[in-house]
């Protein structure tokens, strides 16, 4: 199906690139030898698919678009959306792993981080040998990240953190976590700095994995910061810069995130079609049905239009343009996208797509969670409002 | 080549749709030729305004064909034994060979196998040529070649027939080499034209769809036939030359050197032998369900058989598979469980004395080529089976 | 010990097991049909790769194609395969596999010193197993085919080659051609890391007929010997009766059809063929 959607205009140069093809091409192979066949039991099971990532980071997926000198690939946005989107056709858990161990975890230390960061943490952070994550959301922190209280504070050469932080992808299996806390209680957005912690540092405890709607397999848990003495040389960026940083850096997970619920939505919609082709009702497919024709039309142009939006902010990217209003366009839409067709997708296999048996009802929870993470609808609405409004 | 007449086009790009390579484009009324093309010619049969004219001028060959006389079939022997394909082809080679109204020869090639030239004369051969000596007693690529390869030339037959098997396969197309002749691989069918040209017909892209392959100006024309297409008959207790070959070893023979040779594990499957097989494909959804089958066939006392969709997608071994790349078969019954019917595992079955295909698409070609089809849901309909015949 | 040569033969093919046909025209459904390189190639590529992690090796991809089958060797390359060229010129367009091999013998030559050649068992799209083998000839090597396991001296290959009933182990000296089968290794995927370097342009070197120097007669379709004289959808039998309805209804008709014919009994003469007359007789 992803030739059809790409036969679009020459003279806007929607054609990609060698490179794209192949990094496409091998994403796939590699989820369907690696990540397909267990899946589902990963899902059912929450189990987090250590192994696999560890085959995958010998491939290179954990260090996409991180420069060769620093152990990536140096591959660009576009091939990085191309191998989100592959991985999460096949499972959405695992493309939301190396979806923010890349991108809001190596890419900000490789865009902020002094040399000797990136020696430390960011080399071992693209070959794979570590596994990152990004801790901002707080209880009390959710869509306003700004009025976070996990606090940091000053001792010599180190801080000491205390706070707790929800909700963190890859909380329980990250080495390296990238954490937002409060430097400066003066003020508000100005007073918050990104630290990188090591897990080795102590004082984290580690809440229990929760259990999702969807995206079973990631494990999403609680950090608990007591004590934590992190050296003043893992301060990334500016004191204080920090809130600011990790609003870049989420402008890049969305798109990353973007590219997961396009993964997702086309899922449903080629589960969708094989289902209605072959599923016989009143002597012939459902798909000769009117009904279910219109749904799958809707799915095709909405995964179209979703497409091109990912696409295109990841393109902006690639050429050092600004895409926050873009980023929050793709995430608002391809993750609502993912939505909507999960839900036709389910409609269309009837009682079958309530089945745990069924691909589309993995695909149905996880598009679900997709709509909130990384800034829910409403938060992307907000920042797409202020972007066409100031 | 085709030729191209752009002025006759109308632009209905029926040629388009009539290449199976994307052999030709149509922009327009202008019809171009892509990379793709093979020459086939199926443009020029479809065009409606005679814009396309298949060109028959073809530089570059051979001579005086009527100088290249009869049929040769290379016999295969393994350890002394003779190979059962050996005789399928000497059997359809003789009827060739009447309707042409030449000698049939066949070539055996080893050690101490001269016992076995009666068996090749029972199935038809004329003569047999016979080569035999110690350092010929395992098939070997290089000297098989150089003493083939000078009988060939001193015979001159116009065809050349082996069988499709590991060694057929290494042999045939050194051979072909050495003569800069054609060469068509597992043909599922053999018929000649009246001017004397061997109609090789073998499935082609990937098994989708059937070929007619011809050498029309090189000598001598070779196939491969795979073991089973033919049945072997021995027809007569006829008369036959004998002609012993003598050879010599030469220092290349011993350049690959056979350091043993062991036999495979018993294959569990014998899926030629059997009388019953139970296949799977794709459409039975998992690989877990082969168990299922496995079951039917036990009941039924048969072999589990699969497409080769069902063996790509790792759900059953590459021994059990059914087709043009797998084994060719011909049990009483084949009862085909969610196989859509591709050409491709079609050539390996369809001499099946009964096909009875399970499928719950009513469109699926299997249908076509079934006695019975059983429309419907093969979870349902296979342990019905087993419960039943349990009864 | 000079690091060994090794030249692999790529073909980029239809990925034929996502062909389909339309149920209305029986005609293939070729739109969409993704190119792969053939899997066995894939094979080929992962033990030239074994010699280059293990013996020291420099490892060429040789594919003749269209110029789109670039993407096979970009493939190739980020599998971590060292050198690419690709043989591609409207003149070679409708090779039988004589004159493919021809033409990659040519290139072979080309391209200069060698040690080891190694091919899939075959392709696909075609199931021929004839261009490795026609390859050997013209190069005038000696050749392994089926090649299942390779182990390798250091001056010696010893290689199983899996025939239906046997295994031969067959040891030969360099230089020479290996085919090797699907069971031989389990290929690895490229890798993200090569993909910038892989699509290079300038890590593939392209090849012409002119540089070949090989007049035109001798490459293509002109000089290939086999014709393909027609292509036809192939001959079914009439529709097959149809039983429908409940699954246990079928399974007793079934059965009871095969009963009459006595196809269910245990006891038979293998030589008797006459079910299926009796069949079409019903």
């Amino acid at each position: 199906m992803a030739t059809l959607f790409l036969y679009t205009a020459r003279i806007m140069d929607f054609e990609l690139t060698n490179q794209h093809r192949l990094a496409r091409a091998t994403a796939r192979d590699v989820a369907r030898t690696e990540l397909a066949p267990y899946a589902q039991e990963w899902d059912q099971t929450m189990t987090f698919p250590g192994e696999a990532l560890k085959k995958l980071a010998r491939l290179g997926f954990m260090g996409i678009s991180i420069p060769k000198a620093y152990g990536g690939c140096g591959l660009d946005s576009i091939s990085y959306v191309l191998i989100i989107e592959e991985l999460a056709k096949v499972c959405a858990s695992t493309a939301i792993i190396v979806s923010v161990h890349n991108s809001v975890c190596a890419y900000p230390i490789f865009m902020l981080g002094t040399e000797e960061q990136k020696q430390s943490y960011l080399v071992p952070l693209s070959r794979g040998e570590k596994l990152g994550a990004f801790a901002l959301t707080e209880p009390n922190a959710g869509s306003d990240p700004a009025s976070l209280e996990t606090v940091a504070e000053r001792h010599g050469d180190h801080f000491i953190l205390n706070g707790t932080k929800t909700f963190i992808t890859n909380g329980s299996t990250a080495d390296i976590v990238l954490v937002m806390a409060r430097t400066d209680r003066t003020k508000r957005s100005r007073g918050i700095t990104a630290f990188i912690v090591d897990k080795s540092f102590g004082g984290i405890i580690v809440g229990s994995k929760e259990n999702k709607l969807g995206i079973r397999a990631s494990d999403t848990c609680e950090l608990i910061f007591k004590r934590c003495t992190v050296p003043a040389a893992n301060v990334l960026g500016e004191l204080g810069a920090g809130l600011g940083a990790a609003l870049d850096t989420l402008t890049f997970g969305r798109v990353g995130v973007a590219a997961q619920a396009l993964g997702v939505a086309e899922c449903a919609f080629e589960e969708s079609i094989r289902y209605s082709t072959q599923r016989k009702q009143f002597g012939r497919p459902i798909a000769d049905f009117q009904a279910i024709q219109w749904m799958l039309a809707d799915m095709a142009t909405e995964i179209e239009a979703a497409r091109s939006l990912v696409y295109r902010a990841a393109w902006l990217k690639d050429r050092g343009k600004p895409f926050a209003a873009e980023a929050s366009m793709a995430k608002l839409y391809a993750s609502e996208t993912a939505m909507r067709c999960a839900t036709k997708a389910v409609q269309i296999h009837g009682g079958y797509g309530c089945m745990k048996d069924y691909r589309v009802e993995r695909c149905f929870r996880d598009a679900k969670v997709i709509e909130i993470y990384e800034g829910t609808s409403e938060i992307q609405r907000l920042i797409i409002a202020r972007n066409v409004t100031k | 080549m085709i030729a191209i007449f752009a002025e006759k086009c109308i632009g209905c790009r029926l040629c388009e749709r009539a290449c199976l390579f994307g052999g030709i484009a149509v922009s327009g009324k202008t019809p171009t030729l892509t990379d793709q093309c093979t020459g086939c010619g199926a443009c020029v049969s479809i065009c409606p305004k005679g814009a396309l004219v298949a060109d028959k001028a073809q530089p570059g060959q051979i001579h005086h064909l009527e100088a290249y006389r009869g049929i040769f079939v290379i016999v295969e022997q393994r350890s002394g034994v003779l190979q059962p394909v050996s005789c399928e082809l000497i059997t359809a080679a003789r009827r060739l060979a009447d309707i042409r109204g030449v000698p049939l020869s066949a070539v055996l090639l080893g050690n101490n196998i001269s016992r076995h030239a009666l068996t090749l004369v029972a199935h038809g051969a004329d003569t047999v040529y016979i080569a035999d000596a110690p350092f010929l007693e395992h098939y070997r690529t290089l000297p098989y070649v150089r003493i083939l390869t000078e009988l060939i030339a001193s015979k001159t037959p116009e065809i050349v027939l082996l069988g499709a098997t590991t060694i057929g396969r290494d042999l045939a197309p050194r051979l072909a080499n050495h003569f800069r002749t054609g060469l068509t691989a597992d043909c599922t069918d053999l018929s000649i034209d009246n001017d004397g040209t061997l109609l090789q017909t073998r499935p082609a892209f990937g098994g989708n769809i059937m070929a007619t392959i011809t050498t029309p100006l090189h000598r001598p024309q070779m196939a491969t036939v795979r073991p089973g297409v033919f049945t072997a008959e021995p027809i007569r207790t006829g008369q036959g030359e004998i002609v012993h070959i003598p050879v010599t070893e030469c220092s290349v023979d011993n350049v690959v050197e056979i350091v043993r040779i062991e036999p495979k594990q018993k294959p569990a499957v014998s899926l030629e032998q059997a009388q019953v097989i139970v296949a799977g494909g794709r459409g039975i959804g998992e690989g877990k369900y082969f168990a299922m089958l496995e079951e039917l066939a036990h009941l039924l006392n048969g072999e589990v058989g699969a497409s080769r969709g069902a063996v790509d997608l790792g759900w059953i071994g590459h021994e059990h598979q059914v087709g043009q790349t797998g084994k060719t078969v011909r049990p009483r019954i084949y009862i085909a469980c969610g196989i859509s019917g591709a050409v491709q595992h079609l050539a390996g079955m369809q001499s099946s004395d009964i096909i009875i295909a399970i499928n719950n698409d009513p469109h699926a070609p299997i249908f076509q080529s079934a006695h019975i089809g059983l429309l419907g849901d093969v979870h349902a309909i296979v342990p019905e089976i087993i419960r039943q015949l349990r009864q | 010990m000079h690091p060994l040569k090794i030249i692999v033969t790529v073909k980029q093919v239809p990925d034929t097991n996502q062909v389909k046909i339309d149920p209305v025209t029986n005609s293939l459904v070729r739109e969409g049909v993704p190119s792969i390189i053939n899997p066995e190639d894939r094979n080929a590529i992962e033990v030239a790769l074994w010699f280059k992690e293990h013996v020291g090796a420099e490892t060429t991809a040789l594919c003749m194609g269209p110029p789109q089958a670039v993407s096979a060797l970009e493939e190739a390359l980020a599998m971590g395969i060292d050198k690419a060229v690709l043989l591609s010129d409207r003149a070679f367009a409708g090779s039988d596999t004589l004159v493919t091999a021809f033409t990659l013998s040519r290139a072979v030559m080309k391209i200069g010193t060698y040690d080891l050649i190694l091919c899939g068992r075959q392709a696909i799209d075609g199931d021929t197993a004839q261009v490795g083998p026609q390859l050997a000839g013209f190069l005038g090597l000696p050749q392994i085919t089926y090649a299942e396991e390779i182990q390798y001296d250091g001056m010696t290959l010893t290689i199983r080659r899996g025939l239906e009933d046997s295994n031969e182990w067959i040891r030969v000296k360099l230089p020479a051609l290996v085919t090797v089968s699907a069971g031989i290794n389990r290929p690895r995927h490229p890798s993200l890391y090569n993909i910038v370097a892989a699509c290079d342009p300038e890590r593939i070197t392209r090849l012409t007929a002119t540089d070949l120097k090989v007049p035109a007669a001798m490459l293509g379709l002109t000089a290939s010997p086999t014709k393909v004289k027609k292509i036809f959808e192939p001959e079914r039998h009439a529709r097959a009766e149809m039983l429908e309805g409940e699954p246990s209804h079928m399974a007793r008709q079934l059965i009871e059809k095969l009963r009459a014919l006595h196809a269910l009994d245990r006891e038979h003469n293998p030589h008797e063929r006459e079910v299926s007359s009796a069949f079409n007789r019903l």
